[in-house]
């Protein structure tokens, strides 16, 4: 087991530094740099750099070095915790992404409990009462949740309760809690304000993961040793979350493996069109600006995230699975 | 599944059974043991009334696709700030003028606090409309001149407008609009998911059939791309589109990156069914008789997953159109002039105006409608490829 985990982590290493060249390819790929579009947003609010001020701030930011260069010095700085400086704001990329960071983790941490909590009761009773009107009904809002976008859901939500309830729902703090320090007080206003974001996160995770549980729940009910421990006069409820129940969560487990990192990644719509302060919005900014260096760190750091959430669900799943940890 | 094929014969073998031990087969029974693999599929989806209903939501969609034009009653370039926001006009049959469909007529009214322009709808003022009248110019595929168009309003005056989904902040006809981006939205859904399958079907076949290190390579790399997080590495690559592009090439580099992770999943399922199928005795029988490799793999392998292929690209197809319409409405899609989906539910980004103008999110429905259809279209289709569901 423990074996099984480290050969994993050992991966980790390996797969960022792919990651982290194919990132900085991406973020170097758009013609100009971040001092190009600075220099036309200067120009456009009627104030103009002289040739040779504009190539000393290039020499400043070192931007008229080679890419491999470019590139080893951000990632000599990355290793030592420093993610550099943001072009835009003038402040270090460690202190911006900082509290946002922690805001993305525990919002899809939120919708990845709703989405469990709501999909697995869900998923029992729609199989254990397969074709009632109750399933029928779950069935059809599986469809429409499936088949409705983030941010149309989101959309919908904040116009119903803009135009008929009169409040807004974006952000997730209080306007007086918003540039507080962090304190018991602002942690219930936190709690009272995600819930929302995470709901819309979670609906098509959940209607999803709730075809699966049903589906595979039905296949164990069908098995022998459920009619077996029946016929024993094992109440209904108890033979069916003692047995079956267990069985079909287990194929579940692997769904972890790409639901973690598609919530993580999946905030940034929900995060962009609720307001919601966390890394999504900031590397939205940081690519449309330019903005080189800040939006490497954020892909970087979703990267390093999708990476953890498979291998928590590999990890997982090899603790749940005897047949998988004897395989490797 | 890898039974598909050949179980045509193997249902005459049995109803040869039959033959044998009770009465000669009924017609119905003849039916069924003389039709192909396909025809059995087409029976069994035709059973699902849901997947049915949605075959045919699908089809009018692609109707669309064809020729938005004839859908559309208006330009839907055509800007007049004056006409903003102009309410949804509802279409009535049988309401009052005998058979003629008609549209309320709108009013302007000049707001005297805000001095801006408010339409309302006036029920007592009816629109005629007509089926088949002549509005702009426009051409078919592209090719054609023509100016027929499927509705308008009857008398062809100023007066007599007609906005069936109302206008937007710049007072563009909404209908018109959504027809259009309906064929951006549904062509990329279209094109990205063909992109996939080939590149799929490619990589996959060659990972499974012929193993070793080119396996190797395409597994590692699909475990790559599959590790990466999607959203944000597209907004990176859309990001760096170069913005002089035209909306042609913008078009299609997304249709590239959109299928760059979609293709992964269809490579693995196509290298299992290779793996298992390598094995089996019609493919040696197949390579005894001095079939290419090709002939082999495009004969006899590909025929008996086809079908599943093809139920399983057409539930990727959803995907395709969700995430566009997600990247568009982020301004990191599809970018105006261009009209797609997501462009249009732009519009819709800003909660004010979205309270002084709902139907601006009619789109969205769309995008819910259009992804619901091709959903019940792809299970039917799966359930109709297995040879065991009965």
């Amino acid at each position: 087991m423990t074996r099984y985990a480290l050969r994993r982590l050992v991966l980790l290493p390996v797969l960022l530094f792919v990651f982290s060249v194919a990132v900085f390819a991406i973020v170097q790929a758009p013609p100009g740099d971040f001092l190009t579009s600075y220099m036309a947003t200067l120009a456009s609010s009627g104030s103009s750099v002289t040739a040779e001020q504009f190539e000393a701030l290039r020499r400043d930011y070192g931007l008229d070095q080679p890419l491999h260069v470019q590139y080893w010095k951000w990632m000599a700085n990355v290793l030592q915790g420093n993610l550099g400086l943001s072009l835009e704001y003038q402040r270090p990329n460690t202190e911006l992404i900082g509290e946002r960071l922690v805001l993305t983790v525990i919002l899809a941490v939120f919708s990845f409990a709703f989405t469990w909590l709501v999909a697995i009761p869900i998923g029992i009773y729609s199989a254990t009462h397969q074709r009632s009107v109750v399933d029928y009904v779950i069935t059809v809002l599986n469809y429409v949740g499936v088949a409705t976008p983030n941010f149309m859901l989101a959309l919908i939500l904040m116009w119903v309760a803009y135009a008929y309830l009169g409040i807004g729902v974006t952000g997730l703090f209080s306007p007086e809690f918003v540039d507080a320090p962090w304190s018991l007080a602002r942690v219930l206003n936190l709690l009272a304000h995600i819930w929302l974001p995470a709901v819309v996160l979670g609906v098509a995770g959940t209607a999803r993961l709730t075809r699966v549980m049903r589906a595979n729940l039905l296949d164990e009910l069908n098995k022998p040793y459920v009619v077996t421990a029946r016929a024993k006069g094992l109440t209904e409820w108890r033979l069916v979350l003692r047995y079956p129940v267990r069985l079909a969560l287990n194929p579940l487990v692997s769904t972890i493996g790409w639901y973690l990192p598609a919530l993580f990644s999946g905030s940034l719509i929900v995060a962009t069109v609720m307001n919601i302060p966390n890394i999504g919005p900031l590397l939205l900014r940081a690519l449309v600006n330019q903005d080189m260096y800040l939006a490497g760190s954020i892909l970087l750091i979703y990267c390093f995230l999708a990476i953890i959430g498979t291998l928590i669900s590999d990890v997982l799943l090899a603790w749940l699975d005897p047949r998988i940890r004897m395989e490797n | 599944m890898d039974e598909a094929a050949r179980q045509p014969e193997r249902r005459g073998a049995l109803a040869a059974d039959v033959v044998d031990v009770a009465a000669p087969p009924s017609a119905a029974e003849e039916r069924v043991s003389l039709a192909s693999n396909w025809t059995l599929v087409w029976w069994r989806f035709r059973r699902h009334r849901l997947a049915m209903a949605s075959a045919v939501v699908l089809l009018g969609l692609y109707a669309v696709v064809l020729c938005p034009d004839f859908f559309s009653t208006q330009d839907p370039e055509f800007t007049e700030a004056r006409l903003a926001f102009i309410p949804v006009q509802r279409p009535r049959i049988l309401e009052g003028v005998g058979w003629s469909p008609w549209v309320p007529a709108v009013v302007g009214k000049r707001n005297p606090t805000t001095l801006r322009m408010e339409w309302q709808v006036d029920p007592a003022q009816k629109v005629r409309v007509r089926l088949f009248v002549r509005g702009y110019p426009y051409r078919i595929l592209g090719l054609f001149p023509w100016s027929l168009h499927l509705l308008g309003a009857s008398d062809g005056s100023t007066t007599g407008r007609v906005h069936l989904l109302g206008t937007d902040r710049l007072g563009r006809d909404q209908w018109s609009r959504l027809m259009h981006g309906t064929q951006t939205s549904m062509t990329i859904g279209l094109v990205a998911v063909t992109l996939s399958v080939v590149l799929g079907v490619l990589l996959g076949g060659v990972s499974g059939y012929i193993g070793g290190l080119p396996d190797l390579v395409i597994q590692r790399l699909i475990e790559l791309l599959q590790s990466l997080p999607t959203i944000p590495i597209w907004l990176a690559l859309t990001a760096a589109l170069p913005r002089d592009w035209t909306p042609i090439r913008v078009f299609f580099a997304i249709t590239v990156i959109l299928s760059l992770v979609g293709w992964t999943t269809l490579a693995r399922e196509v290298r299992s069914r290779f793996l298992s199928l390598r094995e089996e005795d019609f493919v040696l029988a197949a390579d005894l008789a001095g079939c290419s490799r090709a002939r082999i793999i495009v004969r006899h392998m590909v025929p008996t997953f086809l079908s599943h292929i093809i139920a399983t690209s057409t539930l990727a197809i959803p995907a395709m159109i969700i995430n566009e319409t997600s990247l568009s409405f982020l301004g990191l899609g599809i970018r105006p002039p261009a009209i797609s989906w997501g462009v249009l539910l732009q519009e819709a980004q800003n909660i004010q105006t979205l309270a002084l103008a709902p139907w601006l999110l009619i789109p969205g429905l769309v995008v819910i409608l259009s992804v619901l259809a091709f959903n019940l279209v792809g299970d039917g289709l799966r359930d109709a490829a297995d040879p065991y569901s009965h």
